[in-house]
């Protein structure tokens, strides 16, 4: 068995208003961010898991975030693994 | 009619809900620990609000896990009644009971407050006491109360008429369709915001939600057993 390390995003889908972002997105516009087009809030989730292999890991944590991390109603992920801690 | 009232980590609202079902409304009530796995008889088991397992992660994800979960699902399926109310309310999204999910509110603020409530349709036990338009004061009391769906859930919560609360207006959390509560297909169970066991005691000078259980009672009497009858 080999240990992978997962980190996970996940963020609210495009086609859902994130108003914490937007509320960012209008308070850095008002300062001197005026570059600033828009700002998404999300999770960052970092999960040490061990599997067989590469293939056998990634579809663990695509389980995961399917079933539990995420709510698919509202929300997206995506991930990087890499073996090791 | 029997009643039990589940107990995650983290519920608050557990002794609220009994103080109705079993004080003022004389109903053998039983608190059931999540760990349990077995409900026995009961009639209505009801998901009390609060904040289980710490609102960690998402609210209500984690509360899915506890043993005791499987069987409030069965209990469900077999026709009998699950009423969440609040955070009970956002475990039935997360366990797959009812459609949608209930998000940060739109203003981002915890929102403790009384507001008015519609009542959309009276031919469910929980609202047989009610008519339809009836305008209910409630209490609200959650950060995480703005309901969303898909627009093809939303239609078809419309459709198969789901929607058993609305806001009036202003909706205090951004809910889509302004909606504060909504059953599944079958009228069995129901998940609600506002939080009916706290306007129930007229001692607390406000019992615009004791007909909620009243309708239970009441329809049990007719029914001898829990069924929407739909």
């Amino acid at each position: 068995m080999t240990t992978y390390r997962a980190e996970i995003q996940i963020t609210l889908k495009p086609s859902v208003l994130d108003p914490a972002g937007t509320a960012i997105t209008k308070g850095l516009q008002q300062q001197q961010y005026a570059g600033v087009q828009q700002v998404r809030i999300g999770k960052y989730i970092e999960l040490i898991l061990t599997a067989a292999d590469a293939a056998t890991a990634h579809a663990q944590v695509e389980r995961l975030c399917q079933e539990v991390l995420t709510n698919p109603v509202i929300e997206t992920y995506r991930f990087r693994l890499e073996a090791g801690e | 009619m029997k009643c039990g009232i589940v107990v995650f980590p983290g519920s608050n609202c557990d002794r609220d809900v009994a103080w109705v079902t079993e004080h003022l409304l004389g109903l053998p009530t039983r608190f059931i620990w999540h760990e349990e796995t077995d409900l026995g008889a009961l009639d209505l088991v009801i998901l009390p609000g609060g904040f289980s397992y710490g609102d960690y992660l998402r609210c209500g994800v984690l509360a899915r896990f506890s043993p005791v979960m499987q069987a409030v699902v069965r209990h469900a399926q077999q026709g009998k009644w699950v009423l969440g109310v609040c955070n009970g309310f956002q475990i039935l999204t997360e366990v797959g009971l009812l459609p949608g999910t209930l998000m940060r509110n739109r203003e981002l603020r915890f929102i403790c407050d009384t507001v008015p409530v519609r009542v959309e349709r009276h031919d469910l036990p929980w609202t047989c006491q009610y008519q339809v338009g009836q305008r209910l004061m409630l209490p609200i009391a959650h950060g995480e109360g703005c309901y969303y769906a898909d627009p093809d859930v939303l239609r078809e919560l419309e459709q198969q008429r789901q929607v058993v609360f609305r806001y009036l207006p202003p909706n205090p959390n951004g809910s889509l369709a302004d909606i504060a509560g909504i059953c599944n297909r079958q009228g069995n169970v129901l998940g609600m915001m506002p939080h009916p066991e706290r306007a129930s005691d007229s001692d607390l000078g406000n019992t615009d939600g004791l007909g909620l259980f009243q309708g239970l009672v009441a329809w049990y009497a007719k029914n001898a057993m829990p069924n929407p009858g739909l």
